[in-house]
């Protein structure tokens, strides 16, 4: 599988993204300019994290006009594999590609932190390497977390197991006080209704080695690629050793 | 002609407003204690060239349908002035 990064002005993320990818799993990968609409044939779109144009106007609202999204969302459409992260899953809601929208964390901070999330559906590309409810580690960094949708498609998004991760506390449960941001149904990610776009707040790019304190964001990147991961994928944090790695 | 005109781009109703909560909080801090809700919005001041007023009020809503604002969460309104 050959995967595509695109950087928009003020992405920071896509050279940690394009480092699991490259460095750590050892998978082709192209950068995609946000001016450029050509998607090199790529297999997957990352939209990685940062403050695409600032997050002037609502985060994501800018960049979701770039030539290089009218591409993706004509790939999206025909069943290409797209993967927004952090600022890329509020570039996904702004583009429509994905139901609702974000707003400003319930603290009103930027949250930095660890998070555990529990793997609701193992039925997508993303996730198919997990096992139901697996629990997963890694980092969040945001200010617009704080998810949105109506009763009515949250109730279709829980219908169809559209929720993908969910935050939850150190016993596995949705908590509010394991909720970071406020957001509905403390939803982490989710996927369109053909399960080819997720989007998710959290950052498995930074998490894919002992050393950054996880690995675990390897059971996604390694259900992308058809990677098995070992490890349970538990209770592992900053300062823990981590014997999980990718075996490629 | 040269047209001004003001968009004001709120939350819908029932969509949670935490700075609103928040500076309404300050303001009853401060002894303003009548307060019901507080909620928060933008404006944006537009200059543009338009053939007439109708144009411009159809132009400015549109660009606030696509971009000013977001659907899901906001609602706007679009103010047109010679």
């Amino acid at each position: 599988m050959r995967v595509g990064i695109v950087t928009f002005p003020g992405s920071n993320c896509d050279y940690d993204a394009f480092a699991a990818f490259r460095h750590v799993l050892g998978c082709p990968v192209e950068f995609l300019w946000h001016a450029d609409p050509d998607l090199k044939d790529v297999d997957c779109v990352i939209l990685p994290g940062g403050f695409s144009f600032g997050d002037y106007l609502r985060a994501g609202a800018i960049a979701r006009f770039s030539p290089v999204m009218k591409s993706v969302i004509a790939f999206a459409e025909t069943g290409g594999l797209v993967w927004g992260i952090c600022n890329g899953f509020q570039v996904l809601l702004e583009a429509g590609l994905l139901p609702g929208a974000m707003r400003k964390n319930a603290s009103l901070r930027f949250v930095c932190d660890w998070v555990r999330l529990r793997v609701e559906n193992v039925k997508t590309p993303f996730t198919r390497g997990c096992r139901p409810g697996q629990i997963l580690r890694m980092p969040i960094a945001h200010a617009e977390g704080n998810y949105y949708a109506d009763t009515e498609v949250l109730g279709e998004l829980e219908r169809t197991g559209r929720v993908v991760l969910r935050y939850v506390n150190a016993d596995g449960v949705p908590a509010r006080a394991a909720n970071p941001n406020g957001s509905r149904h403390s939803i982490a990610g989710i996927v369109n209704a053909q399960g080819n776009v997720m989007g998710m707040m959290p950052h498995p790019e930074r998490a894919v080695e002992a050393i950054l304190g996880s690995a675990d964001g390897l059971a996604l990147f390694g259900s992308l690629l058809g990677v098995g991961v070992a490890g349970s994928g538990t209770e592992i944090g900053p300062g823990r050793p981590a014997e999980r790695r990718a075996r490629v | 002609m040269t047209v001004t005109g003001t968009v004001t781009v709120r939350l819908k109703e029932g969509v949670l407003d935490p700075q609103g909560q928040t500076i309404r909080r300050a303001l009853e801090q401060m002894g303003y204690t009548e307060l019901g809700s507080v909620r928060t919005g933008k404006t944006f001041e537009i200059t543009m060239d338009a053939p007439d007023i109708a144009t411009a009020q159809t132009r400015l809503q549109e660009m606030s349908a696509k971009l000013l604002a977001n659907p899901v969460v906001e609602t706007f309104a679009v103010e047109v002035h010679a």
